[in-house]
């Protein structure tokens, strides 16, 4: 969907075909934002959805002048962002509270290295914190507080500079459901009824119903490289009800949207790479077969809408497409359309027993993991029957950042201990045939 | 000597940090270049040693009335070290954290230089010294000083690069994103992060210093003979005229001394460095002082801050605010530097051979050196013995008191005193019990080495013990573990990288006090254990700086490849196998 909007006097940011590409071990650079466009106007909540490696967080760090992009513009208020603007202030996924200073130091940081006068800086924290349903709290720790109050300060110590664009990083992800519920609706209160000094806020964020629950325009972004892949405007009048069905529709839609299959890729187009340079998630075999037993079981019958899955397995989509997305690499299932539906394999996998599912799993393993069949292949090969980890993870680091490289061999060699493919001795860090006894 | 914060044993000290457990090239570099600043010191101090410097001063008097005067300048020596030590520390430290190319050259040196023998090297420091300050003795303060200075900086240094390295990436992006200035940055980001890691190793590194400090006030260097007023001249001489009864006093003077630090100087200090560490819960055991509760009550210390906080302000309006964060740049325009950095080391490093070479030539054969190594050898063979016994007693004690908080309680801060506590005081009752038996010097000063030194094993295995996690604990209980299962499965795997800090401590730490435990007099009686310690102590008597050199570089190349051979692979193996967090 094209998302370019003509320039207004009041479009507060404006990102301009932004690309970002990170050096890898070797070969080309590793794209992970391609040609993102988005405006943000005045007196708007814009949600930007997306799943982990959709280089949202890099998107939002460009935004905040927190590191360059490689290539393509941001202006905020008119200026090109060359480093942290005035305008912008940012909420922490992880609070990012200094647990050396008081909550009232916490807020005071901001105003202190603009150098604002002791005193003043004294009132206007005050103020904040006031506003944000902390007083009382001036002089406590953070380790004192719980999760919820903690990010409170960090609203707080956003607020205090008085920004016109407020970003919020996975701002709630790291609180209970409870007490991320209650800080989100406080937040809508003082935006609906004006009382802070902001005039929009952009939110990354990979859970969808907080997207629709917030924001007044979503910005869907896809994986690998990361880019924008629909723009949805959510008209339902403040304040949302999450069991409302025009909110439950929408919900959904957004779902199908997320996990629709792009024609003409192929199925392993969810994962970055290919052949044995394939990047595979760390899901656990056991995590595999709960989810097809899930599905399997009733009421699904054999298919299932991911979202209503997500729910009684106490799962964010960002924990539960990885989960999927494996089930259909692997030829056990199939997922779209927000759906996902087990195929005959899959089927047959969860009324075996033990034993037979791990035969069948090392069968899938080795015929749709070119990686797992290579390294049974090397291992046949060799008189010895073993041979060391590290000669595979260089060969992967040619193709993929070092990390990934790491997270893609010991996925293999989890999945190959489960499937009883072949073994690994940690100590040594060598692959072998031989199981132990 | 290096030291790690029992409570954090997620970073490793210095000596088994770092990936590789053989030498790489900027290793061996490091290497040449401070034995080639070895030899040429020993060179100059050669040329210039040659008149017997007629130090003005006050001689020792064995009279108690001037016992507590010594004390005070003992202890103010120890405190202008620590103050050398913070400022070599910021600025070092800082370096090596913010440059790649110096951080290339400046950890090797550390990991180097803090194998070291410290007593080794006084010989020539003290000529130097004397040389900068004719006359007066100034020069000889400085030297000790400078001893006890090069006792602490290296670990301290490594503590805040550690520390500078790791501050947590969110807590950087919060202070890039309001701009903070460099200088708001360093008080409200990374020294606050650094505190509780740097405070522990500071006093640490002062616990051992004691030790240096007692060494250092009494030095013969060739003709040069230096007593500074302090408890470790008083203890010379009261070996030099057989007084027993000045020995005892000496000891309880530093004890004294010892127990005044512990209570206002190392307790208040962790007490007060605790609210800086790096938690986002509430829990745990707080390390308590009463001085510290005084301290926080009362008012003047409040109107200091505020003060100090004022000034802060002041100076924070003079340095400017960053624009936008820096960039990284990996380009090959940096590659280049880096190998125009590479080439400019080597440089350095082969004109540094070349100058050991001529050195050496003059005055040294291979000859000497195959000397010089079977005395280390006898050495080594001490120190792993010693090791070894004091494991096997410390160990299990450990383990028994850390499993019992009542116990731990009690015996952690006694242990931490007698870590503290300079053991080459209580050196001269030694001598007077293995002279007065007649019994074999080589076997029977061997266990001064770590009269000192193995208190570090006790409390470290203590503190492992402590941290190991109650269920754990209940589940080995339940299953009825056998008693060498126990030992074999549970508790050392659980203890072993508490342990490994502190048996790498107690070694190190042995290394340098054989110097002055193998060579021990009594009046005239001179007592002699054949070993390198001995080896260096004697070429400093005799103003023998070529083989004082070879001595410690003999002496380093041993403790370092200790470290790299043993302790780190063991520490690697404690971290990987047995984190058990």
């Amino acid at each position: 969907m094209d998302t370019v909007l003509p320039s207004t006097t009041n479009d507060l940011l404006v990102a301009d075909h932004v690309r970002k590409l990170y050096p890898k071990g070797s070969g080309e650079d590793l794209l992970v934002l391609d040609d993102v466009t988005l405006t943000l106007r005045t007196n708007e909540i814009v949600s930007l959805l997306g799943r982990s490696g959709s280089g949202k967080s890099s998107l939002l760090r460009i935004i905040a002048g927190l590191m360059p992009a490689s290539s393509g513009t941001v202006s905020i208020a008119g200026r090109p962002v060359q480093g942290p603007a005035p305008e912008v202030a940012m909420v922490f996924q992880t609070f990012a509270l200094f647990p050396w200073l008081t909550v009232l130091e916490n807020v005071e940081i901001g105003l202190e290295a603009q150098r604002v006068a002791p005193a003043e800086r004294h009132k206007r924290a005050l103020a904040a914190i006031d506003l944000i349903g902390l007083d009382g709290y001036e002089s406590a720790y953070p380790k004192e507080l719980s999760g919820g109050m903690r990010q409170r300060v960090g609203l707080a110590r956003a607020l205090v500079v008085h920004p016109r664009l407020l970003l919020m990083d996975e701002a709630f992800s790291a609180l209970d459901v409870l007490t991320a519920e209650t800080l989100r609706t406080d937040l809508l209160d003082l935006w609906c009824e004006g009382r802070m000094p902001i005039s929009s806020i952009l939110l990354v964020t990979h859970n969808i119903e907080e997207a629709v629950l917030m924001s007044d325009r979503i910005l869907v972004l896809a994986s690998n490289p990361g880019r924008i892949s629909a723009e949805i405007n959510v008209t339902l009048p403040q304040p949302r009800n999450r069991l409302d069905p025009a909110f439950r529709a929408l919900v959904d839609d957004i779902y199908a949207r997320m996990t629709a299959r792009t024609p003409g890729k192929t199925v392993q187009g969810m994962f970055p790479g290919t052949g044995i340079s394939l990047e595979l998630r760390r899901v656990s075999p056991n995590l595999l077969a709960g989810l097809m037993e899930q599905v399997a079981a009733e009421p699904h019958h054999g298919k299932a809408d991911l979202p209503a899955l997500a729910g009684p397995l106490q799962m964010e989509i960002d924990d539960l497409f990885p989960v999927a997305e494996t089930l259909q690499l692997l030829r056990f299932a199939e997922v779209a359309e927000g759906d996902i539906r087990l195929t005959d394999a899959g089927r047959r996998f969860v009324d075996l027993d033990p034993d037979g599912r791990k035969r069948l799993f090392s069968q899938h393993v080795l015929a749709y993991v070119p990686l797992a069949g290579h390294i049974k292949r090397v291992l046949d090969e060799r008189g010895s029957h073993a041979a060391p980890a590290s000669r595979f993870k260089d060969e992967l680091e040619d193709h993929m950042p070092v990390l990934s490289a790491e997270q893609t061999l010991k996925t293999v060699t989890s999945w190959a201990r489960y499937g009883e493919i072949f073994a690994y001795d940690e100590d040594t860090g060598v692959f072998s045939l031989d199981n132990p006894a | 000597m290096r030291r790690n914060d029992p409570a954090r044993p997620g970073q490793p000290p210095l000596g088994l940090a770092g990936e590789g457990l053989t030498p790489n090239l900027y290793d061996l570099a490091i290497f040449i270049l401070i034995a080639a600043a070895f030899a040429i010191l020993a060179h100059g101090a050669r040329q210039i040693a040659a008149p017997a410097e007629r130090l003005v001063g006050q001689p020792i008097v064995l009279d108690p009335m001037n016992l507590p005067e010594y004390a005070l300048r003992t202890t103010l020596r120890m405190f202008a070290a620590i103050v050398a030590s913070l400022m070599f520390t910021f600025v070092v430290a800082a370096l090596a954290a913010k440059s790649r190319k110096a951080e290339l050259v400046i950890l090797p040196a550390l990991d180097i230089l803090q194998s070291v023998p410290v007593l080794g090297f006084l010989t020539f420091t003290v000529t130097y010294f004397l040389r900068l300050f004719p006359g007066s003795e100034l020069g000889a303060e400085c030297a000790a000083i400078f001893a006890i200075f090069t006792s602490q900086a290296w670990n301290m240094a490594f503590s805040f690069y550690q520390s500078l390295r790791t501050v947590p990436r969110d807590l950087i992006e919060v202070s890039q994103h309001f701009r903070l200035s460099p200088w708001l940055t360093f008080w409200r980001l990374e020294a606050p992060f650094a505190a509780p890691g740097l405070i522990w190793n500071t006093m640490m590194s002062m616990s051992g210093g004691w030790f240096f400090v007692v060494a250092s006030e009494a030095i013969t260097v060739g003709d040069t003979t230096i007593k500074l007023p302090g408890i470790g001249s008083w203890l010379a001489v009261a070996i030099d005229e057989k007084d027993i009864g000045a020995v005892v006093l000496a000891v309880a003077a530093m004890a004294v001394v010892i127990l005044l630090y512990d209570q206002l100087v190392f307790r208040p200090i962790v007490a007060w460095a605790d609210k800086f560490r790096f938690e986002q819960t509430a829990a745990r055991e707080r390390p308590q002082s009463w001085v510290y509760d005084l301290w926080r009550r009362a008012r003047l210390i409040r109107r200091t801050a505020q003060a100090m906080g004022w000034l802060g302000g002041f100076v924070e309006r003079l340095v400017p605010r960053p624009a936008a964060p820096p960039v990284v740049v990996r380009s090959s325009t940096a590659r280049r530097f880096d190998l125009a950095w590479i080439v400019l080391v080597l440089a350095i490093v082969a004109y540094a051979l070349w100058r050991i070479v001529v050195f050496t030539r003059q005055s040294l054969d291979l000859h000497d050196v195959l000397v010089a190594v079977e005395m280390g050898l006898l050495t080594f063979a001490r120190v792993v013995v010693l090791i070894a016994l004091a494991s096997l007693i410390w160990v299990p004690a450990g383990v028994w008191i850390g499993l019992r908080p009542w116990a731990a309680a009690k015996v952690q801060p006694v242990a931490q005193f007698l870590a503290a506590f300079p053991a080459n005081v209580l050196f001269p009752i030694a001598v007077v019990v293995i002279v007065h038996w007649h019994l074999h010097p080589d076997i029977w000063l061997s266990p001064l080495m770590v009269l000192g030194t193995q208190w570090y094993i006790l409390f470290n295995v203590i503190a492992g013990a402590s941290a190991f996690p109650t269920d754990l604990r209940e589940a080995s209980t339940l299953f009825r573990l056998r008693h060498g299962q126990w030992w074999r499965q549970v508790i050392i795997p659980g203890i072993l990288p508490y342990y490994v800090t502190g048996a790498l401590t107690a070694a190190g730490g042995s290394w340098n006090a054989s110097i002055v435990a193998e060579v021990a007099s009594w009046g005239d009686t001179r007592l002699r254990a054949a070993g390198l310690g001995s080896y260096i102590a004697d070429a400093t008597a005799a103003g023998d700086y070529a083989r004082v050199v070879l001595g410690i570089g003999v002496m380093s190349v041993m403790v370092v490849s200790c470290n790299r051979l043993l302790w780190r692979p063991l520490y690697r193996l404690a971290e990987r196998r047995y984190r058990l967090d």
